[in-house]
């Protein structure tokens, strides 16, 4: 892999998102590549399933959402320190989606998105219910919690350099899986799945395994978010519409390619961000993405990617 | 749009090139889209007569300095995740010396994590949960009453006519009416009150059909819940419709919007606690009276003020003050002026508690209950507690009112 | 927790009243979930503004009732004319182009203009609540009461339901739209003029849900955010009446509503949603075509 030129440019993109912000010690430019790299992580996972594979996940939040609950409460209620609580989080929702997975993956298509968004909605509910986890009213941090990483101002620092190097795993294990066997098996399940299955492809273990692959590093990146806010409620780590900006811009970007959904993350969230902070759109901004969007589908389905391949086929042998 | 053309308008007329040309600015976030946004626009329009008046009348003097007041808002979509990163640009960015807080609760925690970072007052007087203020801090104040003595006012009421009532508690799922209503039971049960029903719902519910006749099978007489506004509506609207017969019905939030009149007689006789009303009748220390603020409310924005208009609009006041007192715009000199506030505004007595576990929580504001009764054939909201400050007689039970 | 209740006597009372309500509210949901089937079943679309487009029904007797004074009920025909023209545009805006591709586009283009109309629609009207009293003598059974609105919307939902399957099984184009959903190629090759077909289909979806949204309108209150939490449920009886079944989904929708009144009365409110998800899953797993469903695809 280290002979691929794309593993390179991985390489770099992740310098870029290290080095731009510290160098000028922007901390302004840190918080709005945190909300990127978030998106790329949550997109470039999903793209496991989505991409390769061909199922629509609806409730990818709740990865994002249950590694968020598990790292906070290790901390606040038990005392763990951060390190140790990602990785538990990361872990434990992989189990849970394996377990999972086994259940609904038995569903095609259109069934299949629909019982992921039970799934998401039901464990809201659920969670909301849930007395040890601070049910509808959340958990709370304490500040204290910052003091083991130097306190708030440097421990924002260091959550954030632990969600670039997330989203820098998120992007190889992507590249990775695409470029292995595993990876053909999976694009073979979302080209015809029964035909895979007749030529061998084992298939119910491919799906469980990439679903439950594309759990753990969302798990991660969840806890560091809500583990940076202080504050994790229900509504903000179940939040459906997370979801589905997660899907368009896996769409946007070019489903199936690692550069498209990861470049379609980060111009959507500076999109967004940017109309958002301005005083002339900000009203507007619903229907300027809305409107963006339905162009892109109606005339560019391939999305970024699909646009650049059919312009610059050479890019195709280097940007997977 | 409205606020650059105010904004520019401010700086054209204001600009005197006779004063020394300092500014303060404040950052804010505003919930301009997603589901709290109409809450939200009552306050902003507050903080902006607030900031015309003063920007009209000098601006704010301290340390021998004129300051012209400046805001720089953002729309947080009622989104955690945005917060941080708005109020980090607000800071480091646009240079804010003093911040308000986002509309709701949810979002003053994440808030609260950049604010103390980095040493700025948050002014809070949306947001009316009280954990984020046990968290330790020493720059966040709250000018509001905070979410557990919202329907103290309510229990007391009750207890004075029936002492010996049914309570049901039916309400919403979410972080701030579940504060409400866990301190209103124990409230209610210090009171002598019968609690028959205590249940929750999730706040996506539509149809309380079912919880209505849930209500009606315990023999409830009276209701305490509610939780934002369709919730509180619809429920106010079903147990009508079902005949539930309650005697007495306190709703949060709902009831405190004019349109809830549009109920009809669904409406007669429901209680609301509200932080202010305009009817309420203190007397100011400084600062405008009551009906000096309902009418420039009124002109400037043709519409009738309502108690997110008052806090907000109070949060600016009680800021330039502490301000004025310290005389100077340093941090650590306001707070301590803001620690040390014990004053009466048109919005009510203001003191904040300063112990570290509950720093910044309100101390003095109380809430008043508000009630809807035909006032000449028209429905109105009317304030009918604490005796102090009430404007009619509370009518128990409410089907005296329908 | 609160402790569960015990069972009286005087109790089962409550449970049937609660049981009854639930099935009146449930045939109304049953009618929101109809449009989307109906789309679902014909050309494997996904409506994503379906709740939009129910919201747009509730404004639109807002603005009759309240605005011009015309008597609530009345507004259901030109609801259903206004819908269908809607639907028709939303074909040949985004739709069109998507039908034969995988449903995924087709989820992207709708979820587009759902953007677009949710961000008009809270550029003008905020999330201001909005309210049509409906009041209509009620049907009271000791102590519990069935609002005349409620029994009044269940009846017109069933009607309504009634009249589309007529439609779909009695008239020319009605069997046309059923051909279609069938198999789109050979309908075409039979002489069926499909995309005139798909379009109306798109039309009826949009109209079914403009009126369930009239019905729904004159029982609660509602913001221009309402929608969601209707499209969500109409998932739900979707998949429990089986794609594509406008029937099932009346079945379904009562299922739902059943449901939500059957549990009510013994369980603490609040673990309903999390009740009503996991028999989702667990449906749609064990059913994955649907509880009622002959057979994909069926209508």
């Amino acid at each position: 892999m280290l002979r691929r030129p794309f593993f390179w440019i991985i390489a770099l993109v992740i310098a870029a998102f290290v080095a731009a912000p510290a160098i000028g010690d922007d901390v302004d430019l840190r918080e709005s590549l945190a909300l990127a790299t978030v998106y790329i992580t949550l997109a470039s996972n999903l793209n496991l399933m989505l991409g390769y594979a061909g199922y629509i996940n609806f409730g990818s939040i709740v990865f994002f959402g249950l590694g968020g609950y598990i790292c906070v409460w290790l901390v606040d209620a038990h005392g763990w320190s951060l390190a140790p609580s990602l990785f538990a989080a990361g872990i434990g929702v992989s189990a849970l989606a394996f377990i999972f997975g086994l259940g609904i993956l038995r569903l095609r298509g259109p069934f299949f998105a629909l019982s992921t968004i039970g799934v998401v909605e039901g464990v809201q509910a659920f969670v909301q219910n849930f007395g040890p986890w601070g049910g509808s009213s959340g958990i709370y941090i304490s500040p204290e919690v910052f003091q083991p990483l130097g306190g708030a101002a440097r421990a924002l620092w260091v959550i954030y350099f632990a969600l670039v190097a997330t989203m820098g795993l998120s992007l190889y294990l992507s590249y990775a899986i695409k470029i292995s066997k595993f990876g053909l098996g999976l694009l073979a399940i979302g080209q015809n799945e029964d035909a895979a299955a007749i030529l061998g492809v084992p298939t119910p273990r491919y799906k469980a395994w990439a679903y439950s692959a594309s759990a753990f590093l969302p798990a991660i990146t969840g806890g560091l978010y809500f583990f940076k806010s202080a504050f994790i409620q229900p509504s903000d780590a179940f939040d459906l519409s997370l979801s589905t900006e997660a899907l368009v811009v896996a769409m946007l970007g070019g489903q199936g390619t690692v550069t498209g959904v990861a470049l379609g993350a980060y111009l959507y969230e500076e999109l967004r961000g940017y109309l958002l902070t301005s005083e002339m759109f900000s009203h507007f901004q619903l229907v300027i993405a809305g409107v963006l969007l339905l162009v892109i589908v109606l005339f560019f389905p391939g999305g970024l990617m699909g646009f650049i391949y059919s312009r610059f086929p050479r890019t195709q042998k280097v940007l997977e | 749009m409205k606020r650059i053309f105010l904004l520019a308008a401010a700086a054209t007329v204001f600009a005197a090139p006779a004063f020394a040309e300092d500014t303060i600015t404040i950052g804010l976030t505003e919930s301009q889209t997603g589901p709290l946004n109409v809450d939200s626009l009552g306050q902003q329009r507050g903080y902006e007569l607030w900031r015309d008046q003063v920007n009209a009348a000098g601006g704010i003097k301290a340390g021998g300095k004129s300051y012209q007041v400046k805001f720089v808002a953002y729309d947080d979509q009622s989104v955690g995740g945005r917060v941080q990163q708005l109020y980090t640009r607000l800071i480091v960015q646009d240079k804010a010396d003093f911040l308000f807080s986002p509309y709701s609760s949810g979002l003053v925690a994440p808030a609260t994590v950049i604010t103390e970072q980095y040493g700025k007052i948050m002014v809070d007087s949306g947001g009316a949960e009280e954990k984020p203020f046990q968290l330790g801090n020493k720059y966040l104040f709250m000018v509001i009453t905070s979410a557990g003595h919202y329907l103290s006012g309510a229990v007391d009421a009750l207890k004075a006519k029936n002492p010996h009532a049914k309570v049901a508690m039916v309400y919403s799922d979410d972080p701030f009416s579940k504060t409400v209503l866990t301190a209103t039971k124990e409230q209610a049960k210090a009171a002598g009150l019968d609690i028959v029903l205590d249940e929750s719902y999730a706040p996506s519910t539509t149809d309380f059909g079912p919880i209505v006749n849930k209500i009606i099978s315990s023999n409830a007489d009276a209701f305490l819940g509610g939780g934002h506004y369709s919730d509180g509506a619809t429920l106010a609207r079903q147990m009508y419709d079902q005949k539930a017969n309650m005697k007495w019905e306190s709703i949060l939030v709902a009831p405190g919007d004019d349109k809830f009149g549009e109920l009809g007689p669904a409406a007669m006789g429901v209680t609301v606690p509200s932080q202010w009303e305009v009817q309420v009748s203190y007397k100011p220390e400084f600062g405008p009276t009551t009906p000096e603020f309902a009418k420039a409310f009124q002109d400037k924005f043709n519409a009738k003020p309502d108690y997110h208009s008052a806090s907000g609009y109070t949060s600016g006041m009680i800021l330039q003050h502490a301000i004025e007192q310290a005389g100077s715009v340093d941090p650590a000199k306001v707070a301590a002026a803001l620690n040390a506030t014990d004053v009466t505004t048109f919005f009510g007595h203001i003191k904040f508690f300063t112990d570290p576990g509950h720093h910044g929580l309100q101390e003095a504001h109380q809430m008043v209950l508000a009630q809807w009764q035909k006032v000449n054939g028209k429905p109105g909201r009317q304030i009918v507690w604490p005796e102090a400050a009430k404007s009619a007689d509370l009518i128990y039970p409410i089907s005296a009112s329908q | 927790m609160p402790p569960v209740p015990t069972l009286k006597t005087k109790h089962m009372l409550g449970i049937i009243a609660s049981i009854i309500d639930g099935v009146l509210v449930g045939l109304v949901y049953g009618l929101s979930a109809m449009g989307l089937t109906l789309i679902w079943g014909v050309m494997d679309v996904i409506n994503l503004t379906h709740g939009t487009m129910i919201v747009g029904g509730m404004f639109a007797l807002y603005f009759l009732a309240n605005g011009l004074g015309v008597p609530p009920y009345l507004a259901l025909p030109p609801v259903l004319i206004g819908g269908f023209l809607a639907g028709v545009l939303l074909y040949w805006v985004a739709v069109h182009r998507m039908v034969g591709r995988p449903p995924l586009m087709s989820l992207l283009s709708t979820f587009a203009v759902n953007l677009v109309l949710i961000g008009i629609g809270t550029g003008v009207w905020g999330t201001a609540l909005f309210n049509v009293a409906v009041s209509l003598p009620g049907v009271s059974i000791g102590r519990y009461t069935f609002p005349g609105a409620h029994i009044l919307a269940a009846v017109l939902a069933a009607v309504i339901a009634a009249a589309l399957y007529l439609f779909l099984h009695s008239t020319r184009l009605g069997k046309a739209v059923r051909a279609v959903a069938n198999n789109r190629e050979a309908a075409e090759l039979v002489g069926i003029p499909t995309t005139r077909v798909l379009a109306v289909s798109v039309g009826c979806g949009v109209a079914l849900a403009g009126l369930s949204g009239v019905l729904i309108g004159t029982l609660f209150p509602f913001t221009v955010l309402s929608g969601d939490g209707y499209q969500l449920k109409g998932f739900v009886v979707t998949v429990l009446g089986g794609f594509g079944n406008p029937v099932g989904a009346l079945l379904g929708g009562v299922a739902l509503g059943l449901l939500e009144g059957a549990v009510t009365p013994f369980v603490p409110v609040s673990w309903t949603l999390v009740i009503e998800f996991a028999l989702f899953v667990l449906v749609l797993i064990a059913f994955p075509a649907g509880i009622f469903a002959s057979r994909r695809g069926a209508l």
